[in-house]
């Protein structure tokens, strides 16, 4: 093997990768399962923009806590939450991350420092600066993370939590993920700037974009700006710019798209295809290597399914637990 | 028996015991400190109608002066309830409810049912509620209603001194989210408090006058104007019971249903305006219970279904009186 040429060790690249491909088979297993109608409600799917939660993420401890959106599954995955209990929440089940209460938008698990997908646009964002405050409080170089979508990016949340981060020198980092449609309506149509840094610059704090689909540059674009607020540098705005392989939600038939847009995606902008390109013609990973991963993951999202379908049911008891801490 | 202090002292001696006794409450609100940024006094106002001021010299940077932004930092105080801090966030009127609602009804509440019993959100929104200070439409409501409307979150609305220090400092030391309601216009009302600290648990009602003859359910400055009333009453020979229910959710029912069982008559007073207010709730919930205790039909006296006026001569009509109370206990009384 080659002498590595990427800032990050070969652990990190490996767990990078695993990370990726597990967020992609989860999404692609849930595309087909809900397709089947083996899914209740309704699922947002991550594949495409892996690259910037992982990137992201690799960055993160359990005590940096991350607010995440509708489209929370590769959030989840990437803060550490157990692919098996995401998949039981999915089906609805006991046993699943939030007992069945939450669903896929609703994931959460706080011991991990993950404060929940939301299904109200922008609304993590104030959380997470009071996540920040408390990790302020603590002093131990702590950091919170929004994200949110170019849609939810003309929240007035999150416009006044970026007020708030920098008035208060939060640290916290709002990562917008720009995957050029709110739902169906482009980004151009929704937002008046050309660029989220400008954005950022209109709120007085540092902005940074990046191409979302390249897991090295969010990674290291991600480290200068979690390393600047770890030691009170403030808040910082990133910008992923990346693609969505699916619908704003399964079942959209996406006729807002361009002839081919899909494809030329699949094609051209693959986080996973590039970052596997990049790691075996370096020659620090080899093929086979990421294959062992893929029939590893492969084998995990499986028995995940398996699990989801063969766990119980929530009863009628539990329908009206949980409501207080106490009442 | 203990020093006579304001409602707005006993808040402020709540905060100030609750700071010093817990490290992770921290305040936070518009104008709560007061000056931040200038060049003139800090503490320049220590809250708007002068609630907080003080505290910032004896707890520092754990009283945090916000933007005008409420949708931000109401939502940072449920995100640091979140992470372990137990924060006090005032809204200053709960008007400015709207602004950031959906941090208190589709997060803080919902966290801990939608997350499957994992997460706990002990965050306080202290806000000022009611009429009577010729504010207008947008600073008099009482909007209790909306908050008892929500699962999840536990609302409070006390009507003495001694109630409002015990109730917050519940509130704070409580693990759920927590609407601490303060009518403005019981501010400067006095009474006897303990200078020790204590806590009121939630869900219990208060009998505030014993009676025999009639039973009025109700809470906030209207308790004041039903014992007003049954003073009235008494000079006629009538001997009515008054419960201040204290908190709304939870509500403490079975002690109203006891009154009425002794009573048969019930009159519920409320502030808010009438359509699925605290007193339709009350009313409802004896109706469907103690039906066949009472003796006449069961009267509510709320605000009317309009905005609060601002012209004085007009709020003083919208906001429930003692004679119109003491004329719902005669209605449900001619039976």
């Amino acid at each position: 093997m080659a002498s590595n040429p990427f800032p990050q060790s070969k652990e990190q690249l490996l767990q990078a990768y695993r990370t990726m491909r597990t967020i992609r088979e989860f999404e692609e297993r849930l595309h087909i399962d809900f397709g089947r109608g083996d899914i209740p409600g309704f699922v947002h799917l991550y594949a495409g923009e892996e690259a910037a939660g992982t990137g992201i993420m690799l960055h993160l401890g359990p005590g940096d806590r991350i607010a995440s959106t509708h489209r929370g599954h590769g959030h989840c995955i990437s803060k550490g939450v157990d692919v098996v209990a995401m998949m039981k929440e999915i089906y609805g089940k006991k046993g699943g991350a939030c007992e069945g209460k939450g669903g896929s938008m609703h994931i959460a698990d706080l011991d991990k420092g993950m404060m929940g997908a939301n299904g109200i646009l922008g609304a993590g964002a104030p959380l997470v600066c009071g996540a920040a405050l408390a990790a302020k409080f603590r002093g131990k170089g702590e950091v919170a993370i929004s994200f949110v979508g170019d849609g939810a990016s003309n929240q007035g949340t999150f416009l006044e939590s970026l007020n708030l981060a920098a008035v208060w020198n939060l640290p916290a980092i709002f990562v917008v993920e720009n995957n050029g449609y709110a739902e169906s309506t482009s980004r151009d149509y929704g937002v008046a700037v050309d660029s989220y840094v400008d954005r950022a610059a209109g709120f007085g704090l540092p902005g940074v974009t990046v191409d979302g689909t390249d897991f090295f540059a969010v990674h290291e674009a991600a480290g200068e700006i979690i390393a600047r607020a770890r030691k009170g540098g403030g808040p910082a705005l990133l910008e992923c710019k990346m693609v969505r392989f699916h619908g704003h939600f399964e079942g959209d038939a996406q006729t807002y798209r361009a002839p081919g847009e899909n494809e030329h995606n699949r094609a051209n902008n693959d986080c996973l295809k590039k970052f596997s390109a990049a790691v075996t013609s370096a020659g620090v990973i080899s093929a086979a290597e990421l294959q062992a991963i893929d029939h590893d993951v492969l084998g995990l999202i499986e028995s995940a399914v398996v699990a989801a379908k063969a766990a119980p049911l929530p009863t009628q008891a539990d329908l009206l637990t949980d409501v207080y801490v106490k009442y | 028996m203990a020093r006579k202090i304001s409602m707005k002292q006993a808040i402020n001696e709540a905060l100030d015991q609750e700071m010093a006794r817990d490290p992770s409450v921290i305040v936070m609100g518009e104008d709560i400190v007061g000056g931040a940024g200038g060049d003139g006094e800090r503490d320049a106002w220590g809250g708007v109608l002068g609630v907080t001021k003080g505290l910032y010299a004896k707890h520092g940077d754990r009283l945090l002066d916000t933007p005008l932004s409420e949708s931000a930092y109401i939502g940072a105080a449920i995100g640091a309830a979140c992470c372990g801090m137990r924060p006090v966030a005032e809204l200053m009127f709960v008007d400015f409810m709207g602004v950031c609602f959906d941090q208190i009804y589709n997060q803080a509440a919902k966290f801990r049912y939608m997350f499957g019993g994992k997460a706990q959100t002990p965050v306080v929104i202290r806000a000022m509620c009611g009429g009577g200070f010729r504010a207008a439409a947008q600073h008099s409501q009482m909007l209790t209603p909306l908050f008892t409307h929500i699962p999840g979150l536990k609302v409070v609305c006390p009507s003495t001194p001694y109630d409002t220090k015990g109730l917050l400092i519940q509130s704070i030391r409580d693990n759920d989210p927590v609407i601490f309601l303060e009518h403005k216009n019981l501010y400067g009302f006095e009474g006897e408090v303990p200078e020790s600290s204590y806590a009121i648990p939630f869900g219990e009602a208060n009998v505030v006058r014993d009676g025999k003859t009639a039973t009025i359910a109700t809470y906030g400055l209207m308790v004041h104007r039903s014992l007003d009333a049954a003073a009235a009453l008494a000079k006629e020979g009538v001997d009515v019971e008054v419960i201040d229910l204290r908190t709304l959710s939870p509500l403490d029912i079975d002690t109203v249903l006891e009154s009425v069982e002794k009573t048969g008559r019930l009159v519920c007073v409320d502030e808010a305006n009438p359509r699925c207010s605290i007193a339709a709730d009350v009313s409802a919930q004896v109706a469907q219970q103690a039906f066949r205790a009472l003796k006449g039909s069961i009267q509510m006296v709320t605000a009317p279904h309009t905005p609060v006026p601002f012209s004085p001569v007009l709020e003083d009509l919208y906001i429930p009186s003692a004679a119109q109370i003491a004329t719902a206990v005669k209605r449900t009384m001619a039976h």
